[in-house]
């Protein structure tokens, strides 16, 4: 009886070429038209190119869904300054995981979009900022760079059309806080990586106080098929608002956890329908739409369309389309105590109402988890959140205020259970993965060749 | 003040001394690979983050005198320098072991057992959090996301992934590592295990030479593919058209396939075209409260907090 076929609901655009053959070489590339949208692009005048990626629709994927045109076209040309293109890869907001995945099986998608951007910018210099934690990704963008630089599509004169880019590639150091666009550019910049107040916005003062535009590695990866196939082919899928496709990155208590590539406005209900649902014998409790920034939702919400004006609409925001499923395993109060912990160590100090605010609620967290709560605390919890909320120069301070307040409407008994009961109600044993008897997966270090690999070197 | 002679002298009020310089021949070797980083930027302190990674590819840490030498090379001073490396997580500040093993404990890992992993590694190594072991092999650290959910829950080595971990694979790959054949081991994705000094080099901007290590581990696991496997028409693992924990939808679906292309406007919003469904039924069997069960700790480890 089922209502969803897959192959209707999917649409895998980005994801399309990861089960071919080295997905992450060049050659395969080429082979699924790779590097036909820049010749596109470079036969067209860039102004007419950041006209055509407005009109196409495309937002950044990045968590704030700005239209990714707009922010070329705020660009002053003419200026007599080096404009710049930074590329985003600090993926780190807690349950996103579609950039890593996505750079590590097809890196030539971001860099050919790369092109095409520094070119609609009049950029010379761009850079790729990768999160220093996933050396394979940047073994692989080592690689597909010089890959690139050998083929033509970077350095001098590219493709004969007289326009020239470097691409430099920079892992970062472990910061949470740099994924934040002008943390990440002071950062790039050799300092500590704090958020500077904006405005000037980095399209006007950046990098190096220049010209920058800041995107998110599926923004821009996303490029290279709106001009080998059209605008209006893109605005085939999601909506209006929010047109194309986008990688929905499911997790936690389900059954096939992974990357589902779907048009924008699919809804959970239909992700989990043709993805296996939640884990066997199991019920969803609370999920977030877009990483732990972004307020939970609860089975209420299971039909929410998940583009940017529908998440909105029902309070909560579709952020890095991180779909991190929690059952009725799972406490409520423990998942937001770490997550607060989380953002205690990733505050960067600058504002105190994020520093000092998020130092306190961790405290008065594990007091109510451990159940040593006090009247009063919840109240006193949400006054704190209520104090960081806004008050910082970043959204750092917002996040960490979302799960406290969206967990505090949704599930405020369960944190008053806590303080009448003394303790915490739930076993954590019951969350695990191995808790019903099978795993999932189970990779044991292993030093044996698998059989691809041995494939792939014969 | 007192006129006896102590062994080690207190200097109360005194700045440390000015830290030791690299020898001669280490900085020889240094130096070119420090001037190709510095040109790789419009402006030379944008090669910081990766002269660090540099100076701890040296010595397996960031050290007094690394950050001496990474001022010297950009014309900082050292407490320019200090600032930037205490700020980021992965320079060590002291010396560590030659595999760094980094178990997510954010929460969807630890509730997926990232907890017990951790838990259980310490207990296996006899170390506690940032500590190393006594053979100089294994250091442990809980970590935050590594973005790399769908695989959890996950321990990273040497900022390699190792996937869908459990207790009993985590103790194993660290018994693997203080073998001495911890070269060998291969990651779920990733190349081979390197040292973690020869990582630090890779994070510097050096690409990895070994060859194959590009391409070593696939384009990813099953989470990677499952959505394009589904597109393709196959079924994923695992109770196939089984337990169905989500209602149906009372409307068909809204075939929003690129078929419609020939005419975009005409393709509505998903939320435009049907009302909300009904949420899912109640299952006693499976309430959505609390279960009964023996209460959880609090985590003991030292989340450090924003007082560090």
């Amino acid at each position: 009886m089922t209502a969803e076929h897959p192959e209707k609901l999917l649409s895998p655009v980005l994801s399309a070429g990861w089960d071919d053959d080295r997905p992450w070489t060049l050659e395969t590339y080429r082979r699924r038209d790779g590097y036909q949208g820049l010749g596109a692009a470079l036969r067209m005048d860039p102004d007419a190119l950041i006209a055509l990626v407005k009109d196409a629709g495309l937002r950044g994927r990045g968590g704030a869904g700005f239209p990714t045109g707009m922010k070329w076209q705020f660009i002053p040309q003419g200026d007599g300054k080096p404009h710049y293109l930074v590329v985003n890869a600090d993926e780190s907001e807690p349950g996103t995981c579609k950039d890593i995945p996505l750079l590590f099986a097809n890196p030539h998608s971001l860099i050919e979009g790369m092109v095409i951007a520094s070119y609609a910018i009049r950029c010379s210099h761009a850079f790729i900022y990768l999160r220093g934690e996933t050396v394979p990704v940047l073994r692989r963008l080592h690689a597909a760079v010089a890959e690139a630089y050998a083929a033509g599509y970077l350095g001098q004169d590219i493709l004969g059309s007289g326009f020239d880019l470097d691409i430099t590639v920079h892992a970062g150091a472990g910061a949470y806080i740099c994924g934040e666009e002008t943390a990440l550019l002071d950062s790039l910049e050799g300092r500590r990586g704090q958020p500077r107040l904006r405005p000037p916005f980095p399209a006007i003062a950046g990098l190096y106080a220049c010209p920058t535009v800041v995107n998110n590695v599926e923004s821009i990866a996303s490029v290279p098929s709106i001009l080998h196939r059209g605008k209006d082919w893109f605005r085939s899928m999601g909506s209006e608002k929010s047109p194309g496709f986008t990688l929905y990155s499911l997790s936690g208590h389900v059954a096939n956890p992974g990357q589902y590539e779907a048009p924008l406005g699919v809804t959970l209900r239909q992700l989990l329908d043709i993805s296996g649902g939640v884990r066997p014998g199991h019920r969803l409790k609370f999920w977030t739409p877009g990483g732990s920034s972004t307020p939970m939702f609860t089975d209420q919400h299971l039909d929410v369309p998940l583009d940017y004006e529908g998440v909105a609409a029902a309070g909560s925001m579709l952020g890095t389309k991180a779909l991190q499923i929690f059952d009725e395993t799972t406490c409520v109060v423990r998942a937001v105590t770490r997550w607060t912990e989380f953002y205690a160590h990733e505050s960067c100090g600058k504002c105190t109402p994020c520093r000092e605010g998020t130092y306190w609620l961790v405290q008065l967290l594990r007091g109510i988890e451990a159940g040593q709560g006090r009247p009063g605390d919840l109240d006193k919890l949400n006054d704190i959140a209520d104090n960081i909320n806004g008050k910082s120069f970043c959204a750092l301070g917002d996040g960490a205020a979302s799960p406290i307040f969206s967990s505090l409407q949704y599930f405020r008994e369960e944190y008053e259970q806590h303080l009448t009961e003394g303790r915490c109600p739930f076993d954590p044993a019951a969350a695990t993965v191995w808790a019903d008897g099978r795993s999932r997966g189970g990779s044991a270090a292993s030093i044996h060749q698998t059989a691809q690999e041995k494939e792939v070197h014969a | 003040m007192t006129t006896e002679e102590s062994a080690a002298p207190t200097l109360l009020g005194l700045p440390e001394m000015p830290a030791s310089v690299y020898p001669a021949a280490v900085r020889a070797r240094l130096d070119p690979d420090a001037q190709e980083l510095i040109e790789r930027y419009p402006q030379s302190r944008s090669a910081l983050l990766p002269l660090l990674h540099l100076v701890q590819a040296e010595e397996g840490f960031v050290s007094r005198t690394g950050i001496r030498y990474c001022a010297e090379q950009l014309g900082l001073t050292t407490a320019e320098v200090t600032a930037v490396a205490t700020f980021y997580t992965m320079y060590r500040r002291r010396p560590a072991g030659e595999y760094h093993v980094g178990v997510c404990t954010n929460t969807l890992c630890a509730v997926l057992g990232g907890d017990q992993i951790f838990a259980e590694l310490q207990q296996h190594l006899g170390i506690g959090n940032n500590e190393t072991t006594e053979d100089g092999t294994v250091s442990l650290e809980h970590i935050e996301c590594n973005a790399a959910c769908d695989y959890a829950p996950v321990v990273m080595v040497n900022w390699e992934f190792f996937d869908d971990q459990t207790p009993e694979s985590a103790k194993q790959l660290v018994d693997e590592l203080r073998s001495g054949r911890g070269g060998e081991v291969r990651p779920t994705r990733g190349a081979r295990l390197c040292s973690f000094k020869e990582t630090a080099r890779i994070l510097a901007g050096f690409p990895d030479q070994r060859p194959g290590a590009v391409d070593e581990s696939g384009a990813g696991g099953a989470p990677s593919l499952a959505g394009l496997r589904l597109a393709r028409g196959e079924t994923l693992p695992g109770p196939a058209g089984g337990t169905r924990v989500v209602a149906p939808r009372r409307n068909p679906p809204l075939d929003s396939s690129p078929a419609d292309a020939a005419n975009p406007a005409a393709t509505p919003s998903a939320h435009d075209a049907e009302p909300p469904a009904q949420t899912a039924a109640a299952d006693p069997a499976h309430p959505a409260g609390p279960v009964n069960g023996a209460s959880h700790q609090g985590q003991e480890d030292d989340q450090e907090g924003a007082a560090e």
